[in-house]
């Protein structure tokens, strides 16, 4: 259960970003995450709303984008998703492919409440 | 709210309507952690040490493996040991009795050692003089996977006495190794369920070329193409040339 820490370091992130465009209350946090980031989203969307008390973020909604595993091969040069635990090419078998898809943890963007001058 | 549209922008409040904006951000949720890993390796490069984090299950002979490798390097090569636990300061006493300096990270609730915790155990730690600095990290074959701790190596330990399919269940760990080792040979005749090949079917069905070494620290079998790795790896640390081109754990397959 790894997934408090990466959420506090999500946060000490989120809490940069906000600082550096005015402070404004955080609305929305968008993290991007692969099956292959080794972090479960469930336990990061449960982990996150009692890790954001008291923090700029405090209240913010969590948007998480899973994305799939994709592999090239290195030898027919074919793309696909493939399964976490099985990254050889789906079109010829051979287990030297690049994973071009998967392992994503990113923190995407930030959104902020501020004030809208109309 | 207003009537015509529904948003929530009506003459009233007009001077104090909030608008969210959205800041693109698209960096890593551990690029802290990874920074401070990139400050412990620079750390390592002064000391001219091989840092090497050695990752597996609680119990498939972690401190086994490092206190007869220490045994085995003894006046070759100087080797110091990092031992992340949640509580106790066992393994690193095992270790520190073969005179080698060893400094336990209690990690409290922590299932996994990060770049801090390294970071903060170095400074209590002499590494002039100091080969080769091994990072026994805590036994979980999951969250460890995900912190760079600024080592050179990740090693991967697979004990017999588990499955051999443990790759396929652990994909995101088995995928971070650099060496896989096949730990409790000696116990292969008694473990009719655990088929190394199948172990390396496993591994290679993650595309990883890393490869694989079966031995015993118990018996010795097995310990010398380990040992014999492990001095090529400190030797071409010590030999700067491209990155591409150093050699691998892979030159012992041979």
């Amino acid at each position: 259960m790894h997934e408090l820490s990466i959420v506090r370091a999500l946060l000490r992130q989120v809490g940069r970003v906000a600082g550096a465009h005015g402070g404004g209350p955080v609305r929305r946090v968008t993290v991007r995450l692969g099956p292959l980031s080794g972090v479960e989203p469930a336990l990061l969307a449960q982990a996150f709303p009692k890790a954001c008390a008291g923090t700029a973020a405090a209240g913010a909604e969590l948007v998480i984008e899973s994305v799939p595993v994709r592999v090239q091969c290195r030898a027919c040069g074919h793309v696909d998703e493939a399964a976490p635990n099985r990254l050889r090419c789906p079109a010829c078998g051979c287990a030297e492919t690049v994973l071009v898809g998967g392992d994503e943890l990113l923190l995407v963007s930030v959104d902020l409440e501020g004030r809208l001058n109309v | 709210m207003c009537d015509t549209c529904g948003c929530s922008i009506t003459p009233g409040n007009r001077a104090t309507a909030v608008a969210t904006q959205a800041v693109p951000v698209l960096e890593g949720l551990l690029a802290e952690n990874d920074r401070l890993a990139a400050h412990n390796r620079e750390h390592f490069a002064r000391h001219g040490v091989l840092a090497v984090n050695l990752m597996s299950s609680p119990g498939s002979g972690k401190t086994l493996l490092l206190e007869a490798t220490v045994e085995a390097l003894r006046g070759e090569l100087a080797c110091a040991v990092l031992v992340g636990d949640l509580a106790t300061d066992n393994d690193a006493r095992r270790i520190a009795a073969h005179g080698v300096p060893a400094v336990q990270i209690g990690t409290g609730q922590a299932c996994h050692l990060d770049a801090h915790m390294v970071h903060d155990a170095l400074h209590g730690m002499d590494l002039s003089g100091i080969d080769i600095l091994f990072i026994e990290n805590v036994g979980n074959l999951v969250c460890p996977a995900s912190f760079d701790l600024g080592q050179h190596h990740n090693v991967v330990l697979l004990s017999v006495t588990e499955g051999d399919d443990k790759p396929a269940k652990y994909p995101v760990m088995f995928r971070a190794a650099d060496l896989v080792l096949i730990s409790k040979a000696d116990l292969l005749p008694l473990m009719e369920d655990f088929d190394p090949a199948r172990a390396e079917g496993y591994l290679r069905d993650l595309a990883s070329q890393a490869p694989m070494l079966t031995l015993s620290a118990r018996r010795g079998e097995g310990m010398a193409a380990w040992l014999d790795g492990l001095r090529a790896q400190h030797a071409a640390l010590r030999r700067p040339r491209p990155a591409a081109a150093r050699p691998h754990f892979g030159v012992l397959r041979a």
